[in-house]
């Protein structure tokens, strides 16, 4: 929709757009949250997307991913056969609610940013223990796990002029074997719950990430494979009952209800057990 | 730089904050359309380099350089896109606002898109055809018959006459045409759901750059009335002004403001200060009864409303025979209640309308209404104008459903172009559409039911508390109609019972399955358990007490204009049955969470409303030998013009693409009520049919003066042929002409006597009883609609009226708060049919010809909805043993109960 608050687009000179921030200023990357709701407090438009910071970098390290890497980037990325998680950022991608015209411009950083419990980029940069690198005015620069950066619905870490630069995902994450489950109200709908579950093969840990049933990602770490009764009290001593995410999409006694029971398919599931 | 559109370069600059939607709108590309203008329902959707977007979340500045592809750039010249003709052969569309974005889609799939079109086509929304149609298009399969000879025209899959203009985006919708100069209208919207306006500060509004004037009670004609478009205005309570001053429902409009852009209006309604005494407010249904509750309205607004003081607007109570008598001779009695909740609308083309005053002093009002003509009537009322002072008429409508059976934005445009002197055009937002529109009544439903142990009913009794929301539009209306599911059945005695009750919250209004869809879910559940507790088949008990041939239909003892006049419900239960017992059209989930489950439901339809109903059609000659159909009545998808055009080139045994059609008008046509009900098909199809058979009579007529006596006088497609000689219809309009005769005629059709169809729906599910999830494996639906007259269009009406039914039972959840707040108004969070939601829909059509419809057909617009809710939840039933008498069946609501029994049947677990 317009935007009729706007006064100004901006394309950025430098190669730090920070230095341009003033308030009411909104950094654009594919514009799919910001044009898709009223927000009349915006005043100008700072365009991220020609600054050409490189979408997806492969290195010994891992992946890093541009935070205006297009989603469709992902999802075509063709990731080395040695990650056994690789295929997990496809199955991220097809986790949207949005389908793949969305996809052509909307962009795994302004995903986080968005900052919805459902958001999938969120998901996978969680499960993968991703590290957000966060760019401040005056060449400020942080670095946060995605945990931390999600505080609650809409809600993240940024301050004012702060942006998010990249998501960085360490190797060690792409190695380790993975099983997730995803509930949605209806088929293709957004994500009611969505947990996922990694694990070392040759340690036998667990890892497990709890979104979109929770306002904020939850992730709970086992050195060795928990049994299902220490699965579900560790889920309740991490997860309290404010914490389920009351939207349309869900109710909390039905999200609560699905995380125990999806967090123990999942557990099953690398733990070899049979269900 | 600059931007390349279908190959055409443009030097425009558009604002910084638009977005490419507008922008290529504002370039002449109407074909790009607006559905959400979230990105969720995928109507705007365009190419840029080749690759699908929505356009509405795309910057436009961000494009700049880039090329850009719309449905108007599509085809190559005059040749179509093989997607554009796909569509147009399938069809793959209805009301077709949706098919420029759809086509723009689906022409962009690759093979892997193709192969998973549930996944694909999520994010691209159709609120007519329940996707099958587009599917069909998307493999190329054509059911549209394009060579239809001369007197097979009834019964043939005839293409949508605006067809071509639809797949090309060519076609004019309401916002498509904009008189140079508009301004554009937005409003203040309250806050509370009950208070009174103290003041109103209008002077920093005034002051933003652009705005042109701001309007509030104060400036409101005090006529009261009532949104809902009917024929006799007196059956809706005259509750509504203009601007009111005191705000019944959080959204309700308090101030217009109009001003040269969307933004300048945007900034002054942000500007306008209210100061507010906020009153008590009742939101709930129950508590609106009861003793010391607020009062919605005052006494003395209207003498309609028949108890303020207990906020009723409307009461019903009739029946016959004696229920107590009926139940004292039952075997079995089942009494239980059942509640159902709101739904919207969300066709796709929101409300909108545009007023402008010509040069002749004629209010000229261009808008997306299903009943132009009680709109001119109802403007007329309220400005204290003549009826001859307004022309009231509609592009293409882009879905209606009953929204647009409601006058919400034709007349604060009015009142600011008479005022401003400027054309003024007021557009809605989706959100507006939830929050400022109309919503089906919530229903809390009491069913009793006796029976014998030989399965015999009894006592049959309804009552119904129907929320209304803060105003009375269809609230009466709707609460008859809710007495339907009586009738269906035979039964001696029977007793209904209700209240339309008024509530600080968003009016509910006309909706398909009017009043019906409610007490439909509530009886056919009913009908289920009182079978069962007779250890009856349920489709058995249906057969044996559903009414037939000779049979009173309607629930009073008083003398009705309802005849049955066809009769198709044996062969519907017989069709569904099979099909279901032929199985699943899906293969069920395995696993110990997972059962399944079959039910039915069945529902019998009016095939014109109980209010007066009256359509004028005339048919005429042109000039040059073709024909010329005039009618008042509307289309927005439900596919009546081509009918029209069908029963005209029938009755004047001439091809279709002779007949021209105007319509949907008050300057082209004579009166037409409106399109609602059926009537598209039913009554203003017989003012057609009459109109051209009575223009055929006239022609022979005529013709005979150039005839020898017992000369054979015969009316071919384009000309007549008399005695041997052959004179084309254009020669015998000229000889009509220089004789000083009227080569036309004009007939009048009422909505009376009244025939009826049914429906029957069956439905396969399986329900995970851990997660609450229900899976549709088959559903199979039959209608009873008479002669067919043109399948493939009912086949999409019946499929979309079945997928709205999907909706309304299992996706669409409207959530409010306690204070009246909408927590999902928009398309994202409220969920519509996805094309995953919708499993294949088997539909069978009776045969049978109707005594009273034009060429025997009864018309079924919007009953195939009906029945489909109670057949989930009797299918959710069978496969579970648990009953739920409480809609929406989603997994939040219904997990525990589901649960619990899981539980109880394997303590394993």
């Amino acid at each position: 929709m317009d935007q009729g608050t706007v006064r100004e687009f901006i394309r950025p000179s430098v190669e730090d757009p920070t230095s341009e921030w003033q308030p009411g200023d909104a950094w654009l990357a594919g514009g799919t949250f910001l044009f898709s709701t009223p927000l009349p407090d915006m005043r100008r438009l700072i365009d991220l997307t020609t600054l050409g910071w490189p979408s997806l970098e492969v290195s010994d390290r891992g992946l890093r991913i541009a935070a205006t890497c297009r989603v469709v980037e992902l999802y075509d990325f063709d990731p080395p056969a040695e990650w056994t998680a690789g295929p997990f950022l496809r199955e991220a991608v097809d986790s949207f609610l949005a389908g793949f015209k969305i996809w052509n411009t909307a962009t795994v950083g302004g995903n986080i940013c968005t900052s919805l419990p459902a958001s999938p980029m969120t998901t996978m940069g969680a499960a993968l223990d991703a590290t957000l690198e966060i760019w401040g005015p005056e060449g400020a620069r942080r670095t946060m796990s995605v945990p931390d950066f999600i505080l609650s619905n809409h809600v993240n870490a940024l301050k004012p002029g702060e942006l998010l630069r990249a998501i960085d995902i360490p190797l060690e994450s792409l190695m380790r074997r993975y099983s997730y489950q995803r509930f949605t109200l209806t088929k293709h709908g957004r994500s009611s719950e969505f947990l996922v579950g990694t694990s070392d093969p040759r340690k036998r840990d667990l890892m497990l990430t709890i979104t979109a049933a929770t306002s904020r990602p939850f992730v709970l770490r086992f050195a060795v494979m928990p049994s299902a009764a220490e699965l579900h009290d560790a889920i309740t001593s991490a997860v309290s009952d404010p914490d389920y995410f009351d939207d349309p999409n869900g109710s909390p006694a039905h999200r609560k209800h699905m995380t125990y029971y999806l967090a123990e398919v999942i557990r099953t599931d690398l733990a070899g057990e049979a269900s | 730089m600059t931007y390349t559109i279908n190959g055409t370069e443009f030097h425009s600059t558009p604002a910084p904050g638009q977005c490419l939607r507008t922008f290529l709108r504002d370039l002449g590309h109407m074909g790009v359309k607006k559905g959400c203008d979230a990105g969720d329902c995928g109507a705007c959707t365009v190419w840029i380099d080749g690759h699908p977007v929505h356009s509405c979340i795309t910057s436009a500045e961000q494009m700049r350089g880039r090329s850009v592809t719309t449905i108007e750039g599509l085809a190559d010249g005059d040749a179509l896109h093989p997607m554009q003709e796909q569509f147009l052969k399938a069809p793959g569309f209805q009301c077709g606002f949706c098919t420029a974005g759809m086509i723009m889609t689906c022409a962009s799939l690759n093979d892997e898109q193709r192969a998973d079109l549930p996944a694909a086509l999520r994010g691209s929304l159709c609120r007519c055809t329940g996707f099958r149609a587009i599917h069909d298009a998307i493999d190329g399969v054509a059911h549209v018959e394009s060579d239809v000879s001369p007197g097979k025209e009834i019964g043939a899959s005839v293409g949508a006459l605006e067809g071509p203009g639809v797949v090309t985006g060519t076609v004019r919708y309401t916002m498509d045409e904009v008189p140079a100069g508009v301004a554009h209208l937005k409003v203040v919207r309250s806050p509370h759901a009950h208070a009174r306006v103290i003041g109103i500060d209008t002077s920093k509004a005034k002051a933003v750059p652009g705005v042109l004037g701001v309007f509030t009670w104060e400036d409101s004609p005090t006529k009261r009335f009532s949104t809902a478009l009917h024929e006799n205005h007196l059956v809706d309570a005259s509750d509504t002004l203009v601007l009111d001053r005191v705000a019944r429902f959080k959204g309700q409009r308090m101030v217009a403001v109009v001003a040269e852009t969307v933004a300048a209006a945007e900034e002054g309604c942000r500007q306008v200060a209210i100061d507010w005494e906020v009153l008590p407010a009742v939101t709930d249904v129950e508590e609106a009864l009861l003793p010391g509750a607020p009062h919605v309205h005052d006494r003395g607004e209207d003498a309609w409303i028949v108890n303020p003081e207990k906020n009723i607007v409307a009461a019903l109570e009739f029946g016959r025979g004696d229920l107590d008598e009926g139940l004292a001779a039952a075997d079995v009695i089942h009494r239980a209640t059942y509640r159902t909740p709101r739904q919207v609308h969300a066709q796709l083309e929101t409300h909108g309308s545009i007023a402008w005053v010509d040069e002749s002093g004629l209010v000229q009002v261009r808008t997306s209404t299903q009943a132009p003509f009680i709109t001119m009537e109802k403007l007329a009322h309220i400005f204290d104008m003549r009826q001859s002072q307004f022309h009231v008429f509609t592009g293409r409508v882009g879905g209606g459903f009953g929204s647009k059976q409601e006058m919400l934005t034709e007349d604060l445009p009015v009142l600011a172009t008479l005022r401003l002197g400027v054309p003024v055009q007021w557009e809605w937002t989706r959100e507006e559409e939830f929050i400022g529109g109309t919503t089906r009544h919530p229903m809390i439903i009491e069913v009793t039911l006796g029976a014998t142990n030989d399965g015999r009913l009894t006592a049959m009794a309804l009552d119904v508390t129907s929320n209304t929301g803060a105003y009375g539009n269809h609230g009466g209306e709707t609460l008859g109609a809710s007495s339907a599911p009586l009738a269906g059945y035979r039964c001696r005695n029977k007793r209904f019972t209700g209240r339309a009750v008024y509530t600080n919250v968003v009016p509910a209004g006309a909706i398909r399955g009017y009043g019906a869809a409610q007490p439909t879910f509530a009886m056919e559940s009913a009908i289920d358990e009182l079978a069962l507790k007779l250890g009856m088949s349920p489709l058995e008990f249906r057969r044996l007490n559903g009414l037939k041939p000779g049979d009173t239909i309607g629930v009073g003892g008083a003398p009705n204009d309802d005849v049955m006049s066809s009769y198709g419900l044996d062969q519907c239960f017989d069709m569904v049955a099979s099909a279901i017992e032929s199985g699943p059209s899906l293969p069920a989930p395995e696993g110990p969470e997972w059962s399944t489950g079959v039910g039915f439901g069945m529902s019998m339809y009016d095939t014109s409303p109980p209010t007066e109903h009256r359509s004028d059609a005339s048919v005429e000659v042109l000039p040059d030998g073709t024909y010329l159909l005039r009618v008042g009545t509307c289309e927005f998808g439900n596919g009546t013009t081509t009918s029209h055009v069908q029963f005209a080139a029938a009755a004047l045994r001439t091809t279709m693409d002779r007949v021209a059609i105007r319509h949907g008008d008050t300057a082209e046509s004579g009166w037409d009520t409106g399109a609602f009900a059926q009537t598209g098909l039913n009554v203003a199809g017989r003012a057609v049919t009459l109109a051209a058979e009575g223009l055929r009579l006239r022609i022979l007529e005529y013709a005979g003066r150039f005839a020898e006596e017992g000369a054979r006088i015969e009316l071919l497609p384009d000309s007549v042929v008399v005695g041997d000689q052959q004179i084309s219809l254009a020669e015998l309009w000229r000889r009509a002409d220089a004789d000083g005769v009227t080569l036309g005629q004009a007939r009048r059709a009422y909505g009376t006597p009244i025939s009826v169809g049914f429906n029957v729906t069956g439905v396969r599910a399986a329900v995970n009883s851990v997660t609450g999830e229900i899976r549709l494996l088959q559903v199979a639906h039959a209608v009873d609609a008479g002669v067919v007259i043109n399948p493939q269009q009912l086949r999409g009406q019946v499929e979309g009226g079945v997928t709205m039914g999907i909706g309304f039972a299992m996706t669409e959840w409207h959530q409010m708060t306690d204070d009246g707040t909408i927590l999902n108004p928009g398309i994202r969070m409220y969920r519509i049919p996805n094309y995953a939601d919708v499993p294949p829909i088997q539909v069978f059509f009776s045969e049978d010809a109707d005594g009273v419809g034009p060429f025997g057909a009864k018309g079924c617009a919007e009953s195939p909805i009906d029945p489909v809710a109670p057949a989930i939840a009797n299918a959710v039933a069978d496969a579970t043993g648990v009953r739920i008498r409480e809609l929406p069946l989603v997994p939040p609501l219904i997990f525990e109960r589901l649960y619990d029994e899981y539980l109880q049947r394997t303590p394993a677990v």
